[in-house]
This record gives C-alpha cells, structure tokens and sequence, in this order.
C-alpha cells in the first residue's frame, strides 16, 4: 500500500464502503473477522452493490455476498493479474484518471527487463545473494541517479550489502524515496518502455485460460468478477477493496495487495467515495504499532531505522533516504524532531541531534531472525507483551526452542497463555525433547491491565486514534505496559546511573549508557500505583515548538531542534493542548465522514490521496461522487473530508524551477507523498522483489507455476534450521507425499492466538475446540470421518485436529487435476477452556521478503485419518515423512 | 399477510389498563452473519451461565438450541443451493436432526454421485439465523404455571420470574417451541426475559443491541410486522420468491410470536415447528366452565403460591 | 411483611383488584419483578472505551459502580460501530472482569519444576538487573567494521494489542538502550 500510494495504511475508512457500488473482499473474511465493520458492506449491498468474496473457503462472509468465488489458496495474484489483463485488453480503465494522476505514462529506464522477458524474474536478480540490484528498476534518465551522485554510490552498497534484507519496503510506509528530478513521460502511452506499455506486456498472459488454470475459478465465473468491477468503476461509480491477512501472509505478500493497487488506479477508485482498499488489521491497534513502531526496521512514522554500513552521519542518511519531491522531502524534520523528543537537550545540532544514539541494522532482525538468536545464544532475553508466539507465530516449536535457550523471559499477558507455561506443559515436554528440570530458563510472569484499567490510544484499522479511558484500577498486581515499561526504564537509568557515580564503569559503559541516561524519561504519575500520564506521552507523540507549546500538524516540524515530535505523522492529535483521539462527538450528528469522532493520522484525513476524487481541474468527477473540490471563490480545496492536499494550492499551480519537497509538487499531483507525486502502478524503487506483482506459487506447492519458469519469489526469505524443513513442490520428488495445500485462518469466536477468548467461558462454548475443514471427497480419498480425528502433517509438525465434513470447502479443478484444501483455524492451544493443537506449528520459517511476514496461508500437507501419536513417536511421524518426501536441508531452498 | 383479523391486546388483558405498545423482535435471517454477539451479550446481561463446551459437528452451531443456559441461539443450516435465488424448497422427504447432526454436508459416500462443480461456487448457501424465545400471543407455558411465576409483562412479553419459580417444570412440555428449560443445579425454569429490566428503563435487550448487522430488530410488534412486511416484498421483487415470514401471523396456532423470523426456507429446515399450536388451546373454555366455581380456584391458587414461597 | 401487606400481594387478591381476569399478568408481577432495574441505572459512572479485540475498533460504554466494572456495551455514538459489538466485543466484561486473569505475579527459577509467587517490586528489580546484563553480554559496538552501538543481548515482542503511548515508550527505552530486535504481530 505505501509502495503504491505512498502511505502504509487503508486509504479509506470502513464507514465508507456504504458508498461502494461493488465491494471485493479478498484474502479477508470480513463477516467473521470484522463483523461489526461488516454491517457497513451490508449498508451498501442494501443500497444496490454487488458484494464479491473471493476466498478458498465459503464463509460466513461468502453467506452474505452475491458471488462467493472459490479460488485456490495462494493464487491471487494470478486472478487480479487476470483482472488487470481484461481492464487493459478491453480498455475498461478510468484514462483520464489514470493520466492524470498514475505513473502510467511515466517512461523506465532502458536497463529495465520484465518477468515477460526473463521468464519470471526483473532485471538486476542476483542469484547467489537471492537479491536484486533494484536501480534496474528505476524511471528513465541517468539524471534521477546524477543529481546526486553520492546516492548512486549508496544504493549500489546497500544491495551489495544487503541492507535490502532490512526490510525498506515498509520504510516510509513505504512511497519511494529515491525519485529525483522530473521522470520523463509520454502521455499519449505509446512509448515502449512507459509504464503503461510496461503493464500491459506485463499482465498479457494472465488470461481467463490461464486463471482458470490455476486458480481453479471457471472461466465464466472470473469474466462474471471483471464485469461487475469494472461496470461499477469509472466516473459514476466506484468499487472497494478490503483484504486482511489473507494476503499478506505469504512469501509474495506485499506485491498481492500491490495488484488490488494497480487495479484500484487503474479503474480511478482511489481517494473517492466508496472506493479505495481498507486494509482490515486483526488487533486494536496493529495500524498504531506500525505507525508508531515495535518493529525493528522502522522509527516512529516510517523513518527508515538507520543502517550500519550506510547512511552513517544524519546529513548522508537524510540525503539518502529522504526525497525530492512530496512530503518526504521534509524528512529531516520529522527525523530531527523525534531525537528532540527522545533526547530533549542533550540533542543538539552540534552532536547531529545524537543521530549516533540510534542503533544500527546489519540486515534483518525479525522475530523470526531473533529465535535463530536465541538458539544460538546471542540473545538471551526475551520480553512478550500481549503476544502469545508459542501458538501464533509460524514453526511455533522453534519459538519453544528459543525461549528454552534464555537466560530469562518476562511474559506480560492476563493469564497462563503457552508461552507462558512451555517449560512446563508444552508439546516438546510430552515428545521428551526438552524436560523440565534441564531447562534453565528464567521465567517471570506478570499480569497485564485490561483496556478498562488504563488511558490511552488504540489506532484501528482506518488509521483512526480512539482514546480509552481508564474506567477503575488494575487489581494485585495487574499494571499497565506503559506502568511496566516506564517504571522498567527508570530502574534501569537509576542503576546505570548508580554505577556511573560509583566510579566502576569503564568510559566505554559510560559511552554506552550515554543513550539511557541522555533520554527524556520524567513522565508525571497518577494514583495508588504511580501509573504514568497516558496523555503527557500522547503530548510528546505530538510535539511541540520551543516555547513548549503543541503543535497542530506535521508542517510545523523544524530541522534546526526547535521543535521536538515523538510521531511526525501523529502530529495534531494533540493539537491546541486538546486530546484530539478522545473526541467523540456523536454520529448521529455528523456527516458520514464523522471528523469530529476521534482523530485520525494524517492531519484528520478520512479519505486518503483525496484530490483525486477531484479531476485535474479541481471539479468532482460526478455529482454522485464529490467529496473534495476546488472552490474557485475561496480560492481553497473543500468538500466533506479535510483535503489530503495543500489547502490553497490551486489546481493548475505549477513548481518553480528547483523547488523541493511539499512546494515541489503540482496542483495535480494527487499522491503527496510519493517522490513524483503519482500513484505506482509500477514501484521504480522501495521494493525488493520486483516493480511489477507477478504470480509466484507458494514456498510450497503441489502446481508448477503455468506462467514462467521463475517457480516461487525467488529472493524469498527462507530460515534454514534443522527444526524449519521445507517440503518439496511439484515437479520434485517426494511433493506428492504432501499433496494438499493448507490454509489458516480465524472465526469469529475467538482472537488471533487464543490470549484473550481461549479463557472466556462464552466464546469458549461457541467454539469449544480445534477442527479442521475439509470436502467430502476429500472425506472419502483419505477415509475421513465427520467429528472423527484426523493427523495433519508437515515436515515441520504433526497435529490432530477433529473433523468437519463440509460442503464450503469444494474440491477445485487445477490444472487439470482435482484439488483439494484443507482449512484449519489457528487459534488453540494446549492452555484454556477451549483447547486444541497450535496450527502454525506447521507452518514454515519461510518469509516474505519486503514485511518478513511469514507464509501460513498456502502450504502443503498431508492428511490422515486419527489421532497423532503420543510422546516420541510423534517426532518420529514427521521424521518418517520428511524421509519419505526425501527432505533435506536444501529441499525447498532453490532460487 | 399480516393483518390483525383479531386484534389482541395481550398486555391489555392482563391487567395493564395503561401499558406501552407490544414490544417484540424481528428477526431478519437474511442479514445474519452467524457472529453470535447475541448470544454473548445476552449472557453478559443475563448472567447465563456457561452452557457446555461440545463441538457438535452441526456446522458451526455448538449451542445446539434454546435452553435455561442459552436464550439466543444461532442455527447454521448448509445447503447445496445458490446463494441469492433459488425454488422454495421442500424437506418433508428428510430427517432435518439427523441431517444437522451430520453437519448437513454432503455425506462422504454421496460425494462421488453428487459433486461440487469445482470452482463454481454458487450451488451452495448457508443460512444462520438466531432463535429465541417467541413471546407468544397465546403463551402455554403462562397458562400452565401454578406459582405465577410466569407472566405476561406489560410489554406483552412473557417472563419468568426467577424469586417465584418453584421449580416444577410444567411450563417445559407446554411450549410448542421447546423453548422454556430447567437449569439444572437449580431445577428452576429459564428463558429469554426479552429484557425485561431493560426494557423498564427504556433500552433496548442487549441481543439486539450488540447485533451488528441489525438481524434481530426490536421494537413495537406492529411497526415491526409491517417492516417485515415490506421487507419480504422487496425480497420478492428482487428475485428471492423463497422469503418468508413466520410467526407474524395472528392467526396462527399461537395466535402470532411476540418474537417473529424471515426466513428463506422452510421453518423445519430451522429447526422451528412449521406448524406451532398452543398447548393449552381449550385451556381458556374450560376454565369459563369452572368459573363459577372460584372458591375452588381460589384454593389451587392459595396452594400454589404457598408451594412457590416454601420452594424458596 | 405484614399481614395486609401479604394479602395484597397475594395473586387471587390482586388478580380482581387489579383487573387482571387472567392472573397472569399484572396481578402475578412479583415484587421483584416490580422493582426491577437494569444495573447500567446504578452505575456511578459511564466511561468511554474502545473494543480490545480487533481493529474496527468498536466504541463501548463502560459501567462502574462501586470501583467495579458492572456493564459493557457497545456505544452508540461511535460513527464506526453505531452501538454494535461482535461476540467478542460482548464478552469484554467476561474478558476484563472474568476469573481467568491473573493478579499475582509469578516466578519459575531456572530448572523449576512449579511457579512461585514474587513480589512485584522485586520482580521489576530482577528484571531490570537481567535486561542490563544481557544488554551488556550482546553489546556489539561495531560490526564489520561498522559502526552498530547495539545489542542482540534481549529482544522484545508485542504491541499489537497495545496501546499506542505503550508501544512509543517500548520503543524509545528499548532503542535508547541499545536493542533492535524490537517487534510485533504485524508480523505475526
């Protein structure tokens, strides 16, 4: 999405689907994972829209839409390939739109060769290193590298260096930052190498044919989905997207929801009424720990961390990073204000504002790297706070063999969940691979508040900030994170500095405590158990100027130090010393837009990218579809939303020569924040897999890919361990010892691991243990009973699960053989009322190569009748399939 | 249709001289996305215990039906028909229990003769809808109750009063909908109040409140049957001949549902009764003969009242 | 209860008293029943929420009388959920209330075969010693050549279901202390 568009979040809001005419959900099982967002596809089907889901199970979502689609787990970007395809072979796109305000006529540079061309791979693949020299990629002209000639030497270091591998597609969340001068364009799109020809080349061979070929979806069926989108796209109308983890976790996550972004531009359903892509998130506020980041990658609002081979003083790390043009050309600001507000008076512009406090990346250090860590005893501790990786994390044994390899573990949760308890009670202590009394892990367990027993902010799913108020006190000792970490932080710089008076610290501790003991840590405290202000913190998220006063929006940012901001794009929710996130004038009394309900980043803006529900001159594109215009009056962009554009720059303002940053972009340029102010429906820079999506079968598969010879993504992130085998694909032997693809997924009674439903007793009886879906005659190929037992092997794991035998799960015809899936919701555990084996214990280490997001949505697997077996005959089952399959270390590994 | 025929005031004739409308649900299946939030809130309102955690393979109904520990209870009904349109359908040829005991699937050893189209998808639907309690108009289990335990509020609503129920179970073999239950650790009788103390207060139950698609409305009965009404035209205009509603009727065996359903099948397939009759339907003439005889009714009643206090 | 007082409450009285030929209607209301009211009417105080569970991010109403959280319900002013909460969002009363939370903190030393209960404060002081120590044991000035100023010593996972003041200070100790292997279920 930010690759695309320039921001990592959904670019609508869920109120708004009321206004689709046609509504595709894809890769998300709104009706069970969203239900009350739901209610407002359900608003715009009672208004006359289509709703279409596409999903290999047929849902309770499926149950409410006019077409349920089933396609096969892992082929999507094959059928919206397909969908692109029908939109330019029969010339179904919105052109002026698409002129006006995508790259599509945008002209690539001559080193550039497609996946058409190279048989599934871009230009610049480096085999060995399983990565790509990206400057392959870029626009045309030599010039956009020239202008700065220090950055040309950068990039080509980073990909030797593999800094790729830290993950910069989520960097900026993620516009590209790399874009100099002005790309040369041809606007009549007949130039070879422009991006629109590009596209088309590209999309050629996803043909009906070839969709029905692999994704098992008749021929009748996709042309029935193209019609109904592209009939409901245009002028007049416009057509929604929501999808959830349905298609980010894969090993080609990202560029499946680049394709739903292709397609939104290309039908010009992006920044209007009723269109856009919502991406749905599955936790309170996963758009918030995003946005203000627990990931290693990034700083708050998508400051890309700093890397250790580059980007070495802040004056080369702004000039690499930062962009010409768009927003992100003031990225100094944002950058200077956060050490401001990290590092209060200690940073100054003499010290680069302790630009060298920041640690460094040397690569990527994911969750998943980070058990490879603890294995092998680099990182011996280990904090969980609300997160449950013995039953939600991919290959959740190896998460189990990493924490018995700590020193120590805090588990922070409201009750015993299994990460808790492993050591005690897990899966590795009844097979007899670890016992109790060897492991030596530390393990304390602390008991969280409730949402009710604190204040504070939760950003959902339409970036929208809700603050919640703390309702009574935490009872014994339950405490709040923000309890727990600031009083963690404080006992730390209390001890640090201790040992600093005591004179036993060597300067080199002294230099390395200089970080702690420089940070601003003085929050005010409230009540009986000195809980620290939730608001002063939200204060210093926001920012203020020199004077201390808060700042009302990002604009204000200053890259001298005269301004310090925790979270640039957070920026204004604080604005006037008032909490903008805990605003709650009633619906009912507001447009449907609600501004006045809570806050939302950025600056408030609802619709995303809005300018271009505007055409180039500034009128709406329909009555039926106005929100934001140009009021030649006024002399100032109006309408429903607050303008996601300079208030006062007219539609036809043209840049001086040489300007930079926000003063760069023109009237027309709709995508503030991407380096040409375009939407990318092909991405020059930011990502590490390739410009364009291209249908790559899962890690594991038992289809050889019909389209190229390229089988997977060939630069996904694979983490070899003896305990994370892969299983071979088609066409190598042993796939047909797995052949079944697997997906997972969530119902509607439980939450993601289990932590916070597993324990209630009435969403315990609604759903009281683990099953697994499959189709009669799948029943009958493997001798399968409904609500009898049946074993699920990888070479990972083996699991029971008990039977449903259903119709919603249907056979598929792929490439001329029968398909069948078998579905299984991941949410148990051993622990809790409702219980049941951790489903992504089957799951590989095998990653997505831009987010690391790991691949549990298509993957091959056997199943058999009966329980799995007890004890060490258990290990044994896998060790018996994985000799059978002939699995080795390199099974799986090929580029 | 729905027309009064014979308006009846169930509240009026109960001694409620000056009473609000005759408040009810509507429950529209056609939007339920089968999330149970009214299960859920209902319990958490009512304090409902915890009702068994058995996976029944009944698709994804692990409630099982109505009882004194569930007061609403989603059905999931899977059917090989499409989604949006389709005949009316008839089961009379088939044992709808023994089909949702068997998750209504398709049994293994059909799927040979009858497959899936692979892909095509749209050979298939699956309904949901929540039942509850049906408020009837002519209540059989009011009828039968000797302690006054049960009554009719108000609102026209039928509640057990939990400080009165002795406990004898009379009222359980007198629903024609299975509704009305013992708990067991307590041998009283519960069911759906429709919330009866919310209602008191001006809000309304909590299942309709949590519902997010607005499947279960509530409201004043007549507003809701004529809502209802023009619902199931517009379903019919749009191509779905099927809709239904079903226990709207007045005239019908329980004289019309406090609690009335659209549903898009036959109500068996729901597992609803399709034809419910009120137990004690000549209950009311035979009192009329013995009403001379108050003396001895008077006595019954001093008997059961006492039997309900001692009970406690 | 006085005599009078229980005549009249008895049904038979109140069924012709109160015009109620049935018997099964106003004149079987219980004094209960008469006097019933939701408990959402009693509380002290009604403090606005969001849903914990998902990201639509519900608005709820949250009741308290006498320090205790009584009622959850959807809010009805929210433009996002307009009242309306999903089975989970119904159960936050079970979830937050419910006897399945922990209140103590607990300790497996290592090679322990049982939990042990700890005070909070010490724990906090013991785990403050450890985060140092192990920040200490990974410290990696450089790399390479490089310059890092890091440590692989601890690392951190969570924040999803986190608030977004506790995620910023989670990132700013860990960072200032030196850590990189900071993340959350955006990943998972």
């Amino acid at each position: 999405m930010g690759t695309s568009f320039g921001r990592g979040g959904a670019t609508t809001f869920q109120q708004d689907l009321a206004n689709s005419d046609c509504i595709v959900i894809q890769g998300s099982n709104m009706a069970e994972c969203h239900p009350v967002g739901f209610q407002w596809v359900m608003e715009a089907k009672a208004r006359g829209a289509k709703v279409i889901h596409v999903d290999p199970r047929f849902t309770r979502t499926s149950a409410l839409a006019d077409i349920h689609v089933p396609l096969r787990a892992g082929s999507d970007i094959a059928f919206l390939g397909g969908i692109i395809n029908y939109v330019l072979e029969h010339e179904k796109y919105f052109r002026e739109y698409m002129l006006a305000y995508t790259n599509a006529a945008t002209i690539v540079n001559e080193r550039f060769a497609g996946a058409d061309e190279l048989d599934g791979v871009f230009s610049g693949l480096d085999r060995e290193r399983r990565s790509y020299d990206v400057s392959t990629w870029q626009y045309e002209g030599a010039e956009v590298q020239a202008a700065s000639g220090k950055r040309d030497q950068l990039w080509a270091e980073r990909t030797r260096h593999g800094v790729r591998q830290s993950g910069r597609g989520e960097a900026h969340g993620s516009g590209g930052a790399e874009i100099g001068t002005e790309p040369r364009t041809d606007e009549t799109l007949e130039h070879p190498r422009c991006v629109f020809q590009i596209l088309k080349r590209h999309f050629a061979r996803y043909t009906p044919e070839r969709v029905e070929e692999i994704c098992g979806v008749p021929r009748e069926k996709f042309l029935q989905v193209c019609e109904l989108l592209t009939e409901n796209s245009g002028r007049e109308r416009t057509s929604a997207f929501a999808y959830a983890v349905g298609w980010t976790q894969h090993t080609v996550g990202v560029q499946y929801i680049r394709t739903a972004g292709i397609l939104q531009a290309l039908l010009g359903n992006i920044g209007r009424p009723g269109g856009g892509i919502l991406a749905l998130r599955g936790h309170a506020s996963i758009q918030g720990s995003t946005d203000i980041p627990t990931l290693f990658n990034l700083l708050p609002g998508y400051i890309p961390m700093p890397h250790a081979h580059t980007n070495e003083d802040l004056a080369t790390f702004v000039e690499a990073e930062s962009a010409q043009k768009g927003y992100w050309g003031n990225m100094k600001s944002y950058l200077v204000s956060l050490l401001k507000a990290w590092w209060g008076p200690a940073a100054t512009p003499d010290n680069e504002f302790r630009f060298d406090y920041l640690p460094r990346l040397t690569g990527s250090h994911s969750t998943y790297e980070t058990v490879l860590e603890q294995l092998d005893g680099t990182c011996n501790g280990y904090f969980l706070m609300g997160e449950n990786p013995a039953v939600g994390s991919a290959n959740a044994k190896m998460q189990r063999l990493g924490m018995a390899a700590l020193d120590w573990l805090v588990v922070r949760d409201f009750s015993l969940i299994e990460s808790a308890t492993w050591w005690q009670d897990g899966p590795e202590i009844e097979t007899g691979e670890l016992r109790t009394e060897d492991i030596a892990t530390e393990v304390f367990f602390l008991p969280a508040a409730a949402h009710t027993e604190k204040d504070g902010s939760f950003t959902n799913t339409q970036r929208l900030l809700q603050w919640h108020h703390q309702a009574v006190e935490p009872e014994g000792d339950a405490r709040s994170d923000l309890w727990f970490i600031y009083h963690l932080g404080r006992r730390i710089r209390e001890k640090l500095a201790a040992a600093a008076r005591d004179g036993t610290r060597k300067e080199a501790d002294a230099e390395r405590d200089r970080p702690v003991l420089d940070l601003t840590w003085d929050y005010p405290t409230k009540g009986r158990h000195a809980e620290p202000e939730a608001e002063a913190v939200l204060a210093e998220i926001n920012g203020w100027n020199a004077d201390a006063e808060p700042l009302s929006t990002y604009e204000q940012l200053k890259d001298d130090g005269s301004t310090a901001c925790g979270c640039w794009i957070y920026c204004g929710v604080y604005a006037e010393g008032v909490n903008q996130a805990a605003r709650r004038k009633p619906g009912t009394e507001q447009n449907w837009v609600a501004s006045e309900w809570a806050w939302a980043w950025p600056l408030n803006r609802r619709i995303l990218y809005n300018r271009a529900s505007a055409d180039p001159d500034g009128k709406p594109w329909s009555e039926r579809k106005a929100y934001v215009w140009w009021d030649a009056e006024q002399e100032k962009w109006t309408g429903h939303d607050i303008p996601d554009f300079k208030a006062t720059k007219a539609p036809d303002f043209e840049p001086e020569e040489g300007a930079k940053g926000p003063d760069a972009l023109r009237g027309t340029d709709a995508f503030i924040m991407q380096a040409d102010g375009k939407a990318w429906l092909y991405v020059p820079a930011g990502l590490t897999d390739g410009p364009l999506p291209t249908h790559y079968e899962p890690h594991e598969s038992p289809f050889a890919n019909l389209l190229y010879g390229q089988q997977r993504n060939p630069v996904r992130q694979l983490l070899r361990h003896e305990n994370n085998r892969f299983q071979p694909s088609d066409g190598q032997p042993g796939a047909d010892v797995f052949p079944y693809v697997l997906t997972t997924y969530r119902l509607t009674e439980h939450h993601t691991a289990g932590g916070m439903s597993r324990w209630q007793p009435y969403l315990a009886e609604l759903q009281p243990e683990l099953f697994c879906e499959i189709s009669p005659e799948l029943a009958t190929e493997r001798g399968l009973e409904h609500l009898g037992w049946a074993t699920i092997v990888t070479a990972r794991t083996a699991i029971e699960a008990r039977v449903l035998v259903t119709d919603r799960v249907s056979p598929l015809r792929v490439q001329g053989r029968t398909l069948h899936q078998v579905g299984v919701p991941y949410h148990w555990g051993p622990n809790g009322l409702s219980t049941g084996d951790a489903v992504n214990e089957l799951a590989s280490m095998a990653l997505d190569p831009n987010t690391h997001i790991q691949e549990v949505k298509a993957l091959t697997c056997d199943i058999r009748p009966g329980r799995r077996p007890r004890g060490p005959e258990r290990v044994e089952l896998v060790e018996r399939y994985q000799r059978e399959a002939g699995i080795t270390d390199e099974t799986g590994t090929e580029v | 249709m729905t027309t009064a025929r014979t308006p009846v005031d169930p509240a009026g004739d109960s001694g409620y001289a000056d009473h609000p409308p005759r408040m009810g649900f509507f429950t529209d299946t056609t939007v339920c996305i089968g999330c149970k939030a009214c299960e859920v809130a209902c319990k958490e309102w009512n304090a409902v215990p915890e009702d068994g955690l058995d996976l029944t393979g009944m698709s994804y109904d692990n409630t099982v039906g109505l009882g004194a520990d569930t007061w609403r209870h989603v059905a999931f009904i899977e059917q090989r028909k499409p989604i949006g349109r389709q005949d009316p359908g008839l089961h009379h040829d088939q044992d709808v229990l023994t089909m949702a005991e068997h998750g209504t699937a398709t049994q293994p050893p059909e799927a040979g003769m009858t497959p899936t189209t692979p892909g095509a998808g749209d050979d298939f639907r699956w309904l949901m809808a929540s039942d509850v309690c049906k408020h009837c108009t002519h209540a059989a289990c009011l009828d039968v109750c000797p302690t006054g335990s049960l009554f009719r509020t108000e609102f026209g609503t039928v509640v057990v009063q939990e400080d009165i129920c002795n406990g004898c179970g009379y009222c359980i073999p007198a629903c024609p909908y299975g509704v009305i239950d013992q708990r067991k650790d307590d041998g009283r009788a519960w069911k759906c109040t429709l919330c009866y103390d919310r209602l008191g207060d001006g809000l309304e139950p909590a299942c309709a409140k949590a519902c997010p698609t607005d499947s279960i409305q509530f409201g004043p009965l007549d507003e809701l049957r004529e809502r209802a009404g023009r619902r199931v035209e517009q379903l019919h205009e749009a191509g779905v001949p099927e809709a239904r509603l079903y226990g709207a009727d007045p005239d019908d065996g329980v004289g019309g549902d406090g609690a009335f359903f659209l549903l898009l099948d036959e109500p068996e397939v729901y597992g609803f009764p399709p034809d419910p009759v009120v137990t004690t339907r000549d209950l009311p003439a035979m009192w009329r003969h013995v009403a001379s005889a108050a003396a001895t009714l008077a006595a019954g009643a001093v008997a059961a009242f006492l039997g309900a206090r001692k009970g406690r | 209860m006085g005599v009078r007082q229980w005549i009249e409450g008895w049904p038979v009285y109140r069924q012709w008293t109160e015009k109620d030929p049935s018997g099964r209607g106003a004149a079987a209301k219980s004094r209960r029943s008469d006097s019933l009211r939701p408990r959402t009417d009693q509380a002290d105080r009604v403090v606005k929420s969001i849903c914990p569970y998902c990201a639509v991010g519900c608005g709820q109403n949250v009741y308290v009388s006498g320090e205790q959280v009584t009622q959850i319900e959807g809010d009805p002013d929210s433009p996002v959920s307009r009242g309306r909460l999903c089975p989970k969002g119904a159960a936050s009363l079970q979830l937050t209330t419910g006897s399945a939370r922990e209140h103590q903190v607990l300790y497996r030393r290592p090679y322990g075969t049982e939990w042990e209960p700890l005070d909070l404060d010490t724990a906090m002081d013991m785990i403050a010693e450890r985060t140092i120590a192990s920040r200490e044991r990974g410290w990696q000035w450089e790399v390479d050549g490089a310059r890092t100023r890091r440590t692989l010593g601890f690392a951190s996972l969570g924040g999803a279901t986190l608030d977004n003041e506790e995620n910023y200070l989670i990132k700013k100790l860990f960072t200032a202390l030196g850590a990189v292997q900071i993340e959350n279920q955006a990943r998972v």
